[in-house]
């Protein structure tokens, strides 16, 4: 691989780093657009997990032999890896659960124990399932005010929602960076600063920003942020929780079990330092490692440049989506590496169909954003999603795709 | 091939689509995952036969073309035939491939129709 820091990416040769591209789809050359539901994995990624099960499989943190602490000593430098890869101080800011939904579910839990009645908070119409079923339902609960900040024409957050809905009242703001329908970029530090006036905590959903743009959590300055490893090259069932480490420190366990423990009595426990007091039972220790490789590879690429590739991808699919007659795209211009439409008069599930037929991946559903979808006054889209390994190229087969849909449809 | 002739001509111009005012049993089903809705309109003679059926809804290609060609086989049988429809007549009925995911897409109307058989028994003929 041969990419600098300053130069773009160099597209040819990221390809052949990722096995499952050589592979055909009905006899098509698969053209792999479903990056927001899961990324794929290069052999690097693919080789550290093979090369820790034939190596130095052993749990970790418990067997004092020498398996035990080279898996320990890698599993814990994976978390130092993705501390420094969202700028966080320390390792110990750095939770691994399984994924984003984990991560919002453990801090929704432990942040809403110690509200009262009455107590608001406040997502926004555009928020994942995951960023919204975890505070409704904890606010039946608990008897908690959830509120929504609305979204304007354009699919951004409305500037005088934000204002409205945070206030004095407001507890916890939680909200994503990038939508996973609108690719809408949202104002983080921005909503952040309002939060922290108003003497809320902010949660923010990164699950569709960390795999695609330089993250700075002190830059954010958000107290909680978090993303999985699957969308950025990393294997399925790791996920990152970062926190502030007094919060962290001042948070009740999520989870109950081994690991996090110190001591254990008959009467009482004293849990374990951090990061390791969120981590219960056998942890996910080889996706763990795994998310580390990814993350050296995207570190390699640079993120910046990522950034820039996803922005040059997205700007070519929009304007090749806006050649098609009878296509709606949905969120505003300037958005993350996403593209939602409609064909109309065909069913998004229809639309995928065909396009799968001719090898091209895309999803088509409401994208577990039900509330928005609603609120965009449509049953489902159809989303294709870029990443580094995409090309014009394939953009062009996607586009040709969707003219085979119309054709096959009469309209 | 999903998309045959048969099934995009179901879906571009589906039977008995519309409604029934005076019917004699009415049943919604929502598919969340696509966001398909069939609505069925049942008119049941005194010997339990249809002697009356439309759909009304939205859709998939699948779940409309399903549903369409499921109301050409309602009309004129009894409930206890239909209660005897399978996932393989379904199938079969609308002979082409249809891939796991898509399977719910293929029997919204089947299950629509099983539960407006189940509503007209509990409900309405006791």
């Amino acid at each position: 691989m041969l990419h600098t820091q300053t130069k773009s990416l160099d597209v040819e040769s990221i390809r052949k780093d990722f096995p499952i591209l050589q592979r055909k789809v009905h006899n098509k050359p698969l053209v792999y657009l479903d990056n927001a539901a899961t990324s794929q994995k290069p052999g690097q990624v693919i080789e550290a997990i093979d090369f820790y099960y034939k190596n130095y499989n052993a749990n970790v943190h418990r067997s004092i032999h020498q398996l035990g602490e080279e898996a320990t000593a890698k599993f814990e430098e994976a978390h130092q890896k993705i501390a420094d890869f969202i700028n966080a101080d320390s390792y110990q800011n750095i939770v691994l659960t399984k994924n984003t939904t984990e991560s919002l579910n453990l801090v929704a839990y432990s942040l809403t124990a110690g509200l009262k009645k009455g107590d608001e908070i406040v997502i926004s119409q555009m928020e994942h399932h995951s960023n919204f079923v975890p505070w409704q339902q904890l606010a039946k609960q608990r008897g908690l005010k959830l509120k929504f900040i609305k979204i304007d024409e354009e699919g951004k957050l409305d500037e005088e929602s934000i204002k409205e809905n945070i206030t004095k009242n407001t507890k916890i703001v939680s909200i994503t960076q990038v939508s996973n329908v609108l690719g809408t970029i949202n104002p983080i530090e921005e909503i952040t600063k309002i939060a922290h006036e108003n003497n809320a905590f902010m949660v923010v959903d990164g699950a569709q920003a960390a795999p695609h743009m330089p993250i700075d959590v002190k830059k954010l300055d958000a107290d909680f942020y978090a993303f999985s490893g699957h969308k950025m090259l990393g294997p399925t069932g790791v996920g990152v929780l970062y926190g502030k480490k007094e919060l962290l420190e001042s948070m009740q366990p999520f989870l109950y079990g081994g690991e996090m423990i110190r001591e254990v009595r008959f009467e009482d426990t004293k849990f374990n330092e951090l990061p390791w007091k969120f981590e219960a039972g056998t942890p996910n220790i080889i996706e763990g490692i795994g998310l580390g490789v990814a993350i050296d590879y995207l570190n390699e690429a640079g993120m910046k440049q990522v950034h820039e590739r996803d922005k040059e991808l997205v700007e070519y699919a929009m304007e090749r989506l806006k050649e098609i007659k009878g296509v709606a795209i949905y969120g505003p211009k300037e958005r993350g590496a996403v593209a939602s439409f409609n064909v109309h008069g065909i069913h998004a599930h229809d639309v995928s169909q065909v396009l799968d037929s001719e090898g091209v991946a895309i999803r088509a559903g409401h994208h577990c954003c039900m509330p928005l979808m609603s609120v965009l006054g449509v049953a489902a889209t159809a989303r294709a999603s870029f990443y580094l390994y995409n090309t014009e190229q394939e953009i062009d087969t996607f586009i040709n795709a969707i003219h085979k849909v119309k054709k096959v449809f009469g309209v | 091939m999903m998309y045959q002739e048969n099934i995009l001509d179901h879906y571009k111009s589906p039977r008995n689509f519309g409604r029934i005012g005076n019917a004699t049993v009415h049943h919604h089903e929502y598919n969340p995952l696509c966001g398909d809705e069939i609505e069925l309109y049942l008119v049941i003679d005194e010997n339990k036969k249809v002697i009356d059926v439309k759909f009304y809804g939205r859709g998939c290609a699948i779940s409309l073309a399903s549903a369409s060609m499921l109301t050409e086989q309602i009309k004129g049988k009894t409930l206890d035939e239909l209660k005897n429809m399978t996932k393989e007549d379904i199938l079969e009925m609308l002979g082409i491939p249809i891939s796991p995911v898509r399977l719910k897409c293929a029997l919204l109307s089947l299950d629509t129709l099983k539960n407006s058989i189940l509503i007209f028994e509990k409900y309405v003929r006791k």
